[in-house]
């Protein structure tokens, strides 16, 4: 008995009551983004989906228990073989997934339909950890950085035979943790250089606005700085790749799907196409922007009540919460994802193995990536892709696996002592 | 090495939050434009028309109601008919127009409703009814035309039609939407705010689809239409009609005003055109061919028209110069005709017998006096002194300018002063043998059939008007009149100066226009002929009756119809007897005038 009581203190709880505000707050978000007033029905309708997104949080809830209770050595030992088991999936899903919109993304069990694309996410974190646990992987090492990436593209580009685009860019967050592990500072300098350039031109009419200061930028470094024949030709080379990537991107970019180039051009000009391809953005904005500071109340929003919002329950939840709930509301639940976040990175820190400081990290990196990337879809600072925003959005794949990704960290912390015994 | 990255990774996290409740924060309460666009996404606002007010007679007579007319309208989506000519037979409508209809709609939209066949009526929405019910799609919605029992008196009434773009841009209060009606001319257009009332407003909430969610926050914003106020006008419609039917075939004006307060009791502009031409589905053929007829049925004859006022403008002239004392009833005159044209009658003649016979050299010497009155050695600059000290007194019997009747598009006349002449001759180079015609009531002057109908009043009430105006009260109300029509405006003469012309224009009668006399009814009235180059002379009568306690002033003008005495006389004193005796005990004459064939 002194025993268990010890475990439960070792659960970190504030994760998981901050868990539960999350989904909670959600639960009524479906409800309102599905209320109709004139056939209200209640909340545990089973009909409607708020009562069917109860059932996946009663099941998300019997997932925790089945991971808390599961032995911590568990995870450890089956990481390669789940890791392995889910590229099989993915493999597969293109060939027997169920067509949805033009995709092949998800799985039919019977009356659930599940998405491998979201499950795979905790696997190759598993894998990840797994694979940079040994004391000489060495992120500095072109060999191990090779190693590290080859594992998050495995299942990327099984995910993009779907194709499950929004999915797949999700396994972009994986560079947040091997930042934390190591990767060399350097990358990151230049991938942010990269997309600052990138929106540059596609942001601006005439690409001479970037080609000229880039210009006069090298041609400054040049006179300033010490005049000896590598420095030179270095830079010069640099600013006419930057030019020249400048030029080529529009050329890229007209080569894409007509949907695709459309998602980029609404971002830069929301009022490009209202009725068309800048609807969901447009109408995204006036629901959360109608709500003003306090909201209109709940189950008061008529925006996305109205069906004005597209996908409101699943990728676009946050409208309901921004028109019901205003600026406060939004601010709770930004508040919230950001302390979660914090949270998180400091139960990373806390880790005794690098195991589970890997897989802290995972879970960091792709709560912050879908956080940042929904919420900024929705108000137009990035174009739409369909991701959704975790513990909030309409469907069992999503809670089912953001529950079990953040659970089984959580399982891994409250036995971080043990798990340093085991290792030494 | 890496420890220190963490705290790079909280920053981001931090950053993120921040950069995403600050947009929040723009869009959210700064930028209070998402508001109103989510407002007009889901708020559907349906305005709730009200009944425009009702225009009676005098005598309490409808003169314009509303009629209910019906719109059919469309639900693309839901529509569907299988039978396509049997649907074109039963709503009458061609198959071409159908299928226009149809499209337009369908552009518009998939789910809302569109107009299909606009204003059906009464009897043609009995008849189709009952076959609505076999298609889909179709519904009803009911709007109103105006509509006239006795279709008399269209140009006063005016009409009313669709708001266009030039009215639309002038309604800085945003009353008006592209597509709502309003008055176009006349009373409805003058008391458009009266009229009008107050639009109501349904909140309704609607999907995405546009299709109905309920109402908005419950209805609380919700308001109802307030109708229209009521008109009573002034015109007497027995009166009104009986013109009308005198004046058929016939071009020109009558205009009859009760003189004690300047209510005008009928105006009519002939040739007539009914009313109710111009409201209901047809107004727009009507309207084109009311406006390309040669005969311009829609110009306002009595406000609009201008002619010289001729011989009648001697009473004028025989007022002020009584008043300034230049000419007193015993000053005599030859009839001198080698001053200006003149007919054959006794001379030389007083003033009475200057009016009674319209003698021309009587006034050709009589305003030589009033105008120049040696008040400068200069023959020039004493003309111009003299022009402008008369046109100050014409002014006041309310020529040369608006009255102000309660109708837009009055004519103002025009009374000419120096400054015309300094323009047309140079300042200094002409005196009075330039403008001797003015003696006469000829050259630059014009007035309209308003104002001499006025000027009869004027007579009627020894120098003083009220302007004239076409409205009794508004909702039952006298005192609601605009104040203009309830002050007295003098013209400056001495009641006791009109003793003598009240005689001599129930003299005149005797002299130039026998037919017009009546038995028991002593009209006081001054034949005109007024000059038109273009044609046959327009016959001119003014008038007041009964000489003792006057009740009715009237002026006539009749287009081509040769000198005074005939045609307008006769009709006015028809319009005399009609509106004192209530009947009309001379069937020849009646038969003569409406005969129309003024040759003798």
């Amino acid at each position: 008995m002194r025993q268990d009581d010890l475990y439960i203190n070792k659960i970190d709880w504030l994760t998981i009551l901050i868990y539960f505000a999350l989904v909670m707050i959600g639960w009524f978000n479906i409800y309102a983004a599905v209320y109709d007033e004139q056939a209200a029905k209640s909340i545990f309708d089973f009909s409607i989906n708020s009562g069917k997104q109860l059932v996946w949080i009663g099941t998300a809830v019997l997932l925790i228990t089945v991971i808390m209770v599961a032995d911590y050595r568990l995870f450890d030992n089956l990481s390669m073989i789940l890791y392995g088991f889910f590229l099989l999936i993915l493999l597969l899903t293109p060939f027997i997934g169920k067509e949805i919109n033009g995709q092949r993304a998800w799985f039919e069990l019977g009356p659930f339909r599940l998405q491998p694309g979201e499950f795979a996410k905790f696997a190759t974190a598993l894998a990840l950890a797994k694979f940079i646990e040994k004391p000489s992987f060495d992120l500095s090492q072109p060999k191990y950085q090779f190693q590290a990436i080859l594992i998050i593209l495995i299942p990327v580009s099984l995910i993009m035979l779907q194709p499950d685009t929004g999915t797949a860019m999700v396994y972009m967050a994986f560079f947040i943790m091997l930042y934390r592990e190591g990767m060399p500072q350097k990358y990151y300098v230049m991938a942010l250089v990269f997309i600052a350039v990138s929106l540059l031109s596609l942001g601006v009419e005439n690409n001479l606005y970037i080609a000229v200061p880039v210009a006069s930028l090298t041609v400054i470094l040049i006179l300033m700085g010490k005049k000896n024949w590598q420095r030179i030709i270095t830079l010069c080379l640099i600013g006419t790749a930057v030019i020249a990537y400048s030029y080529s991107l529009d050329m890229v970019v007209s080569k894409l799907p007509a949907h695709q180039q459309n998602r980029i051009m609404v971002l830069f000009n929301p009022d490009l196409d209202p009725l068309g391809v800048g609807w969901n953005v447009t109408q995204s904005k006036i629901a959360i922007g109608s709500g003003g500071f306090w909201g209109k109340g709940y189950l008061e929003g008529t925006q996305t009540k109205f069906d004005f919002v597209p996908e409101q329950h699943t990728d676009f939840i946050f409208c309901t919460l921004g028109e019901e709930f205003g600026w406060i509301g939004s601010l709770v639940v930004v508040a919230l994802f950001a302390a979660l976040l914090i949270r998180l990175v400091f139960l990373a820190e806390r880790q005794k193995t690098r195991f589970s400081r890997v897989y802290g990290y995972c879970v960091v990196s792709i709560l912050l990536f879908h956080f940042m990337i929904n919420i900024s879809m929705t108000i137009g600072l990035f174009p739409v892709v369909g991701i959704p925003l975790p513990f909030f959005s309409y469907g069992g794949s999503s809670l089912w696996s953001f529950t079990i990704l953040l659970f089984i960290f959580i399982k891994l912390d409250s036995h971080r002592i043990q798990l340093l015994g085991r290792m030494n | 090495m890496n420890e220190n990255r963490h705290s790079v990774i909280i920053i981001v996290i931090i950053i993120v939050g921040l950069v995403l409740l600050s947009k929040l924060f723009m869009i959210q309460v700064i930028d209070d434009s998402f508001l109103r666009r989510a407002e007009r996404n889901a708020v559907q606002r349906i305005v709730d028309y009200p009944y425009r007010g009702l225009v009676y007679d005098r005598n309490d007579e409808l003169l314009v109601y509303n009629n209910p007319v019906f719109d059919l309208m469309v639900i693309p989506q839901e529509f569907n008919i299988v039978d396509t000519a049997k649907f074109c037979k039963l709503f009458q409508i061609e198959k071409e127009e159908l299928k226009e209809k149809y499209k337009a709609a369908r552009k518009y939209s998939w789910v809302k409703p569109s107009p299909l066949i606009k204003q059906i009526s009464n009897t043609d929405f009995a008849r189709i009814q009952d076959y609505l019910i076999d298609y889909p799609g179709l519904f009803v919605m009911t709007r109103s035309v105006r509509a006239y029992p006795d279709s008399v008196a269209s140009s006063a009434l005016g009409y009313i039609a669709e708001i266009v773009p030039r009215q639309l841009e002038r309604d800085s209060a945003h009353y008006y939407n592209q597509g709502d009606y309003i008055g176009h001319s006349g009373l409805e257009s003058y008391y458009e705010k009266f009229l009008r009332g107050k639009k109501g407003a349904k909140y309704k909430m609607v999907n995405v689809r546009g299709v109905d969610k309920g109402s908005f926050k419950n209805g609380q914003l919700d308001t109802a239409s307030i109708p229209g106020l009521n008109l009573q006008s002034t015109i007497d419609m027995a009166l009104q009609k009986y013109g009308e039917k005198l004046m058929k075939g016939k071009r020109g004006s009558v205009v009859a005003i009760q003189p004690k307060t300047g209510e005008i009791l009928s105006m009519i502009s002939a040739p007539v055109y009914d009313p109710n031409l111009l409201a209901g589905s047809a107004y727009g053929k009507n309207y084109l061919k009311l406006r390309n007829d040669s005969t311009k049925p829609l110009f306002n004859r009595p406000i609009m028209a201008m002619y010289p006022p001729g011989s009648i403008f001697k009473i004028v002239q025989s007022l002020i110069g009584l008043q300034w004392g230049i000419i007193t009833p015993n000053t005599t005159f030859a009839c001198n005709k080698s001053l200006v044209a003149c007919h054959n009658h006794p001379s030389p003649v007083n003033l009475f017998g200057a009016i009674r016979n319209s003698c021309n050299p009587y006034y050709h010497q009589a305003f030589r006096m009033m105008i120049n009155q040696d008040i400068s050695n200069n023959t020039f600059t004493d003309t111009q002194i003299g022009l402008d000290k008369w046109h100050e007194a014409v002014e006041k019997f309310g020529l040369g300018g608006k009255l102000g009747v309660d109708l837009p598009y009055e004519s103002s006349g025009s009374v000419p002063s120096s400054k015309l002449y300094d323009r047309i001759y140079g300042k200094g180079r002409w005196k009075y043998s330039t403008i001797y015609s003015l003696s006469i009531g000829q050259g630059e002057m014009q007035v309209t059939p308003l104002q001499m109908a006025n000027l009869a009043a004027i007579f009627a009430n020894k120098g003083y008007y009220f302007t004239p105006h076409l409205v009794k009260s508004i909702n039952g109300n006298p005192e609601d009149i605009p104040e203009e029509f309830t002050t007295k405006h003098d013209v400056g003469v001495a009641p006791h100066h009109f003793d003598m012309v009240h005689d001599a224009m129930a003299e005149a009668l005797y002299g130039t226009a026998m037919r017009a006399i009546i038995k028991d009814i002593t009209i006081a009235g001054k034949t005109g002929t007024a000059q038109n180059p273009h044609g046959e002379d327009h016959s001119v009568f003014v008038a007041f009756a009964p000489k003792e306690d006057p009740q009715i002033a009237i002026a006539v003008y009749v287009e081509n119809a040769g000198w005074g005495g005939r045609a307008a006389a006769s009709t006015a004193s028809l319009m005399i007897e009609q509106y004192l005796r209530g009947h009309i005990e001379r069937p020849a004459l009646e038969e003569y005038v409406l005969a129309g064939d003024f040759g003798d």
